[in-house]
């Protein structure tokens, strides 16, 4: 994957590892939804909600900023609308 | 390839096989011996009330074998949680299939304000749901590889 576009990253499987090499399954299983969903998020080709995060942290039993980060440079909402931002303050 | 995927492509095959066997099994019996039946309205009724539960049962009865074989062959166990992606999925896929219906519905209605035969509206909405529902299913596929 493009480092440069990332804009959610995640560590479920740093995560894993440290949970004594959980599999997929199990975390699957522990949050409620498939291993494909789970490979998915860890992927990084589907992002969660925030219901779901949360799970998925608390089964890590670690905070949310430790599972998932977000790179506001990397994102085109932020991009754009801190431009605007910067427009208004130069009026 | 995971499982919904192979679940759609078995939909796929399951209804292209119902709607070209019955539309054989109504051309065979029915239309080539009366041809005038194309124009009559309450044989197009029929053909569609009765389309609607084979439809149903052969896509149940197909999806039973399909569980069925993939459990003797893979060996895998096939979770029944349907879970936020998997609604976002279907909700997607739902969407699309509704357009298209939608656009195969308005062209029925031109068909017929411009004049046309009425069973060109009515193979028109046959169309349009047979490929609503076939593009339905390609999007899941399409989107169970990209992620959602």
């Amino acid at each position: 994957m493009d480092e440069e576009k990332v804009i959610i990253s995640n560590n479920i499987r740093r995560l894993r590892f440290f949970a004594g090499e959980m599999t997929q399954q199990e975390l699957a299983d522990r949050t409620g939804v498939t291993r494909q969903t789970i490979v998915a998020i860890e992927n990084g080709k589907y992002f969660p909600s925030l219901e779901l995060a949360f799970r998925i942290a608390h089964t890590f039993n670690v905070q949310l900023s430790e599972v998932f980060a977000y790179y506001p440079e990397n994102d085109p909402v932020h991009k754009k609308l801190s431009a605007k931002q910067a427009k208004k303050e130069k009026q | 390839m995971g499982h919904h995927e192979k679940q759609s492509i078995v939909s796929i095959i399951g209804s292209v096989l119902v709607i070209g066997f019955y539309s054989l099994y109504v051309y065979r019996n029915y239309i080539q011996a009366d041809m005038e039946l194309l124009n009559d309205f309450q044989f197009w009724g029929k053909s569609f009330l009765y389309l609607i539960p084979v439809a149903i049962v052969v896509q149940i009865v197909i999806q039973i074998l399909f569980a069925i074989a993939n459990r003797i062959i893979t060996q895998e166990d096939i979770s029944d949680i349907t879970d936020e992606r998997d609604k976002l999925i279907e909700l997607k896929s739902i969407r699309i299939s509704h357009w298209i219906f939608t656009a195969g519905f308005m062209l029925a209605m031109g068909s017929l304000a411009m004049g046309m035969k009425p069973y060109v509206m009515f193979l028109t909405l046959i169309s349009s749901g047979f490929v609503a529902s076939l593009a339905s299913e390609v999007a899941k596929i399409i989107w169970y590889r990209r992620g959602a």
